[in-house]
């Protein structure tokens, strides 16, 4: 690293020279977090047709095969799909606003992909270790939704833009509960770094995870990001049997497929922060010797792999919801349970320090 | 010029630029787009003087929350432009008479004794955070200024709920408690009969 660092140097001057090197250190870093994501996010859509076809007594997708290994059957299939993709022709309809409609589909995955700086894979590994990685994180995640708008609006269609105005109103709705369930969390753990967060979940085995106190917010924060990224029971945004497609009717090539990237890759985000904020992010179950050996790297891979397991068995198993009752879970349901539970964990903050030491509560309030 | 300055004088130019485009830009949309692109960049700049809180709880409240409920509005809204600007002549004298009156007091205050001597920004210590600090301030020294402010805001959406608030007798609408609430034999009937088949 010093060596490629004093190279910059000479080429370039040492003050240009370091600055370079920085830009190219984390363009590097950029790279290697992006490009491992978008590999997760094509075999994300194989394993959602393989589970979904398993889960419906199917066999899925069987016939492209990997390098031609007869096994993998199947597992070539993401890699022609890609290919198809960028074949395709973009058709821009001819009462489209050019500039938007090409611009929206850059808008919903940038988000999705900045977000990813300040995620910690392993306690050395996270590229951006700053102190309010949280409120970044929920910065990023709220700008997704003007991918939606845009592209419903600069379509110039009735269907896309009904799908964008139920996601706008959708989306700022379950934002409220999500922010509030993390508010519990940032309690608990007094911190904004999500470094800080897991750590503070350390401990002898899963009990002293967040998972434990806060599991009402674990599933108001889980089933809140199902709804944020338009997965199904609450994809009204593109409710193919109401209004087409939604916001993504009118695109076509590469345009769509880059909605469907940011859609997956939304997805992982959100298995990754779940992991991170309630299953304890990189630690093991246990503290002791079989679970430790394994790298707390595969701990927390393993873990996203389980949330986007649910993400999948949704949309297997449950019918749409209805607009009205999408709304009523969002602002009548969700939001009153994380207020309550934002007051119980205040008091119990406020406990004297000797009842905050006895047995149950000392695992997580110290 | 620093890598600092750089960023500043990006950041600052988009800014402006695109604060001049919310105000000149005939489409509705695109001035409500570059609206958010203006709060994007003074977020930027924000950052550039440590002051993360604010600059992400700008993105977090102005961009991802309040522009989208605007944007939402201008794209449902009809806007008729030839309507909207006939009376820009007659009332000229007027906006530009409120123009002036806020240059002078933004010039008053910007002459005033704090913004005489320019203390050049220390850089903090790396485990200093802002957002600590400000929670700090606004929980301890001002506590009662902020849940006056939050107070303010609360009445504010009371307000506006009470005022768009209709009970509306002529609209039928369904009860979601009472359909989650139903079981299997409060809609059917299992009969048991003999089968009536054709001899």
């Amino acid at each position: 690293m010093e060596y490629i660092q004093q190279w910059f140097e000479q080429l370039f001057g040492a003050t240009l020279g370091s600055t370079l090197f920085l830009f190219a250190e984390n363009l590097v870093y950029i790279v290697a977090i992006v490009l491992p994501l978008l590999l997760g996010v094509a075999y994300l859509t194989f394993a959602e047709r393989k589970i979904i076809a398993y889960m419906q007594i199917r066999l899925g997708p069987n016939r492209v095969t990997f390098f031609g290994i007869s096994w993998l059957r199947g597992w070539g299939q993401p890699i022609a799909d890609a290919v198809k993709a960028i074949m395709k022709e973009i058709i821009v309809p001819t009462g489209a606003n050019k500039f938007l409609f090409l611009l929206a589909p850059v808008i919903t995955i940038a988000p999705a992909l900045a977000a990813w700086a300040v995620v910690p894979f392993s306690p050395e590994l996270v590229l951006a270790d700053i102190n309010a990685g949280l409120l970044y994180i929920l910065a990023m995640t709220s700008l997704g939704v003007y991918g939606v708008i845009i592209a419903g609006w600069a379509s110039n269609s009735k269907y896309a833009f009904l799908g964008s105005m139920r996601s706008a109103a959708q989306v700022v709705s379950y934002e409220l509960a999500m922010g509030f369930a993390l508010v519990c969390v940032l309690m608990m753990s007094s911190s904004l770094n999500l470094g800080d967060i897991v750590i503070g979940q350390q401990g002898d085995s899963f009990l002293n995870w967040y998972l434990i106190p806060l599991f009402p917010m674990f599933l108001v924060y889980f089933i809140s990001g199902v709804a944020e990224t338009n997965r199904a029971p609450f994809d009204v945004a593109e409710g193919e049997s109401e209004i087409v497609a939604g916001f993504h009717v009118d695109y076509s090539g590469m345009a769509f497929t880059v909605f469907f990237l940011a859609e997956y890759a939304n997805m992982i985000l959100v298995a990754t922060l779940t992991s991170i904020m309630f299953l304890g992010g990189w630690l093991p179950p246990f503290n002791f010797a079989p679970f430790t050996y394994i790298p707390g790297m595969v701990w927390l891979l393993l873990k996203i792999a389980f949330i986007l397991f649910f993400f999948l068995w949704f949309r297997a198993t449950f019918p749409r919801y209805r607009y009205d009752q999408i709304m009523r879970l969002g602002w009548k349901i969700f939001i009153p349970i994380t207020l309550v539970w934002i007051v119980l964990i205040g008091m119990v903050m406020q406990l004297p320090v000797s009842l905050r030491d006895t047995f149950p509560l000392n695992m997580w309030f110290s | 010029m620093s890598a600092q300055d750089t960023i500043f004088y990006f950041f600052s130019a988009v800014l402006i630029l695109s604060a001049l485009g919310v105000i000149t830009f005939r489409n509705p949309v695109y001035a409500a787009l570059l609206l958010v692109l203006a709060f994007f960049s003074a977020a930027g700049i924000w950052l550039l003087l440590e002051a993360e809180f604010l600059a992400i709880a700008l993105v977090l409240v102005y961009v991802g929350a309040v522009m989208v409920l605007f944007l939402f509005v201008v794209m449902m809204l009809d806007i008729n432009l030839d309507k909207l600007r006939e009376g820009f002549w007659k009332w000229f004298p007027f906006g530009a008479l409120i123009a002036v009156v806020i240059a002078v007091e933004i010039g008053l205050v910007m002459m005033g004794d704090q913004f005489k001597q320019i203390i050049p920004l220390q850089p903090k210590a790396s485990d200093y955070s802002n957002t600590k600090e400000l929670g700090r301030l606004i929980y301890t020294e001002y506590v009662y200024v902020f849940e006056l402010a939050a107070v303010v805001l609360l009445v504010a959406m009371v307000a506006a709920i009470a005022l768009t608030l209709r009970h509306r007798t002529d609209k039928k609408s369904p009860n979601p408690s009472s359909q989650v609430k139903v079981k299997r034999n409060d809609r059917i009937r299992m009969v048991s009969m003999a089968p009536e088949t054709k001899e």
